[in-house]
């Protein structure tokens, strides 16, 4: 059994997996990180990154037998032929829905940080302090002055690119340089600036790629098919960053095809010994002994497993008892928003293909604004200009139409929000045991909508919109409120929250179970509440963090 | 394809979505794959090469849609991508384009010269934009402008549309937002 023995135990390889990893690794710990999934290797497995849009069979699109095996992957764009092999399968790995819930998994090494939309930004006080404020569920224990260190400690590993747009509830980080706005953005930004008196920013998006080479990776090359994996590790997956980097200390073990089911509790020292493995190919099931613990298996999925664990002593799962495990399941709800087009411009062009948007950070329920809702919404969107798909009026079809399309056409402009949803107890998840996966595991039941504050608040991000945009000079602004289903958004948050008091959350400051300070739940599960925000910066920054306090509490011996 | 790609996607492309691509909404059969390899003959093939290349002819700065081999094109969206009523709707399009023909010219399809070609799809283009603007929920698609968006997505996005028609670079290497453009300098591709 000594080769099942290593001094930590990551679940789960995606981003904040492949941070927790790499910090343990490079604090002298033997390392296994278990992925449910198959193996992607770094550049050699991005077999579809070099192709041309010719390639593709289907040019991309989804055929009928695509919709017919991906019945909630086809519910958005994620279903694509040229990255199908790593979204999860919707057949082998069901889920019930008393609620609609569009949940988009990615099941292999690298989990979403290969498919991410690598916007990064850090919360703040307005955020973290948001709860306690208005007696909101409960309040987070953390302070931005606690973790903004470890944003800075991130970010310069990671590369995060944007520019120190002096924000204070959107802190400036360590970034690397911002790419360009395009002309009509600048525009567009400096008449929104001027026309809300400053109130109200349209920043290029923060995002997690390498505008400058740093160490171990290339620079980006503009080619916006990340999703396909980067042969340039031109942005931050766990294979271009912290793989790499764990691997580098000799302590790493990867194991793919590693469904963890359940973690081992020992009722008498009240620590957790390992966890248990059922192997997805073989279905032989194996144990892993740790003194440490890191669940990274991404929001729900880590709360599953909890939900699975110590049943002997909390039938609901180990972290259940204060009866907030499964709870306070938070998204971002988006699909709604403006667009039109841009007059003029029309000796205005770009070179490249940029992998970003605009970002208007939140300005309602700020600086004295009040609503009738509470909190706020951020968009993301940009202006580029049309192509063959444009309407050309003169021409239908032939030659003339032809060379039409063959130019650039008119401006637009559009953009969609990203608003937060609070933390409602009774949004949340728990184990449907009437229905099982392939492996024969009890599969999740979710039970999460949006509720009067989400509601109002997206009649203002429609709105707002079309008067920003109106105000900003773009011509025939048209809103839109299309799905706003929770799963959407791809940033499943909480089911395990952390907070001050181990009567009513699952976490404490440090991520660390109540009920087993030796394990550590580091991805979406711990959010306290949303914020607008992409999260996964976030996710970053109290991983590494945690792991600083995991390994610096092992050598106190109060692990 | 990131989030951002396929918003504006599904906005700009004919200002609707690709045909086939919201069957999941409507719970549409799937197309008949057995029924469309036996429909598609080489003659169809060559049929819909015609009518691609009268849509986007050969020009003196690009090759049409024949050389983009449009027609097997075709082919394998409607036979992969389309549902059952759909796959019946572009097969009928075919004879009715050929009824169209040999109504205005007395002729099939095959059989007109460039000019006249080019006159009939004119029409046919104006028939189907002129039902689209009194169609409601649920109307079936027109033949035409499935065979119509077929051409255009199909030659924009093949070797030889993207790289001759349009500027196609593999790895730009750099972004410049905001740079001059001069008349007649052509869009990049994707």
């Amino acid at each position: 059994m000594a080769e099942n023995n290593f001094d930590a135990i990551v679940v789960g390889s995606g981003i904040s997996g492949g941070w927790a990893a790499k910090e343990l690794c490079e604090k002298g710990l033997k390392v296994i990180m278990l992925e449910r999934g198959q193996n992607v290797e770094h550049v050699k497995d991005y077999v579809n990154a070099q192709k041309g849009p010719w390639e593709f069979e289907h040019r991309g699109s989804r055929t009928q037998k695509m919709i017919e095996d991906y019945p909630v992957l086809k519910r958005d764009y994620p279903l694509s032929e040229k990255n199908l092999d790593w979204w999860a399968s919707d057949k082998d790995c069901p889920y019930t829905e008393i609620k609609r819930f569009d949940w988009f998994r990615g099941y292999q090494v690298g989990g979403r940080s290969l498919l991410w939309g690598k916007q990064s930004y850090r919360m703040a006080d307005l955020d973290f302090e948001a709860n306690a404020k208005e007696e909101i569920a409960v309040d987070w224990p953390v302070r931005y002055k606690e973790i903004a260190p470890w944003y800075d400690y991130v970010e310069k590993f990671a590369g995060i690119s944007g520019n120190r747009d002096g924000i204070p509830h959107l802190p400036d980080g360590q970034f690397l340089p911002p790419m360009d706005l395009t002309c009509v953005e600048k525009d567009v930004a400096a008449r929104i600036k001027e026309q809300y008196k400053g109130n109200r920013h349209m920043i290029i998006g923060r995002v997690a790629h390498t505008t400058q080479q740093i160490p171990g990776r290339n620079q980006c090359q503009y080619r916006n098919k990340c999703s396909l994996g980067c042969p340039f590790g031109g942005y931050f997956s766990t294979q271009s960053s912290t793989l790499p980097a764990a691997v580098k200390t000799g302590n790493l073990t990867l194991r793919p095809w590693s469904i963890v089911t359940q973690i081992l509790y020992d009722k008498d020292k009240k620590r957790a010994t390992g966890v248990e493995v059922l192997d997805a190919e073989t279905n032989q099931t194996y144990v892993y002994n740790a003194k440490i613990v890191f669940l990274n298996a991404s929001t729900l999925n880590s709360t599953w497993i909890m939900m699975n664990s110590a049943t002997d002593v909390w039938p609901e799962g180990l972290g259940s008892s204060s009866g907030e495990l499964g709870h306070n399941l938070m998204d971002h709800h988006l699909g709604v928003g403006a667009g039109g087009w841009v007059e003029g411009y029309e000796d205005k062009y770009y070179y490249g293909r940029r992998p970003n948007g605009i970002y208007i950070p939140r300005y309602r329920n700020i600086n004295g604004d009040k609503r009738d809702y509470i909190r706020g919404f951020g968009y993301q969107g940009g202006a580029s200009r049309e192509n063959w798909s444009q309407n050309v009026a003169e021409y239908s079809i032939g030659a003339e139409f032809k060379e039409a399309l063959t130019e650039p056409g008119n401006w637009t402009m559009g953009m969609g929000g990203f608003g937060e949803i609070l933390p409602y107890h009774e949004n949340m998840v728990k184990l449907d045991k009437t229905k099982k996966d392939k492996w024969g595991l009890n599969v999740l039941a979710i039970d999460c909508e949006l509720k009067e504050n989400e509601l109002k608040m997206r009649k203002d991000m429609m709105s707002d919109a079309v008067e920003m945009l109106s105000l900003a000079g773009v011509k025939d602004v048209k809103g839109h409120d299309g799905d706003g289903t929770p799963g959407r958004g791809i940033h499943e948050m909480g089911t395990a929250r952390m907070g001050k008091d181990p009567k009513t959350s699952v976490l404490n400051k440090w991520n660390q179970v109540w009920d087993a300070p030796n394990v550590f739940v580091t991805d979406g599960s711990f959010m306290t509440s949303a914020a607008c925000q992409n999260p996964s910066l976030s996710y970053m920054a109290f991983t590494a963090r945690a792991v600083d306090h995991a390994v610096s509490e092992s050598k106190k011996m109060n692990l | 394809m990131n989030r951002r790609d396929a918003l504006s996607r599904i906005t700009l492309i004919f200002g609707g979505t690709i045909i086939g691509a919201e069957a999941f909404l409507t719970g549409c059969q799937p197309g008949n794959k057995e029924l469309m390899t036996a429909e598609f003959n080489p003659e169809k093939i060559t049929f819909l090469d015609e009518v691609g290349e009268t849509i986007l002819p050969t020009t003196a700065s690009s090759p049409g849609a024949k050389e983009a081999k449009i027609g097997e094109f075709m082919q394998t969206i409607v036979t992969d991508c389309y549902t059952e009523d759909d796959q019946k709707i572009f097969m009928d399009g075919i004879g009715k384009l050929n009824k169209a023909a040999n109504d205005k010219f007395d002729g099939d399809f095959m059989e007109l010269d460039a000019s006249k070609r080019h006159d009939l799809l004119v029409a046919l283009d104006q028939e189907a934009k002129d039902y689209d603007k009194n169609r409601k929920e649920g109307d079936p698609n027109h033949y035409f402008s499935m065979v119509k968006q077929l051409t255009l997505w199909g030659y924009f996005t093949s070797e030889p549309g993207a790289t001759k028609a349009l500027r196609y670079v593999e790895t730009p290497g750099r972004y410049e937002g905001c740079i001059p453009y001069k008349k007649g300098d052509k869009a990049w591709a994707l």
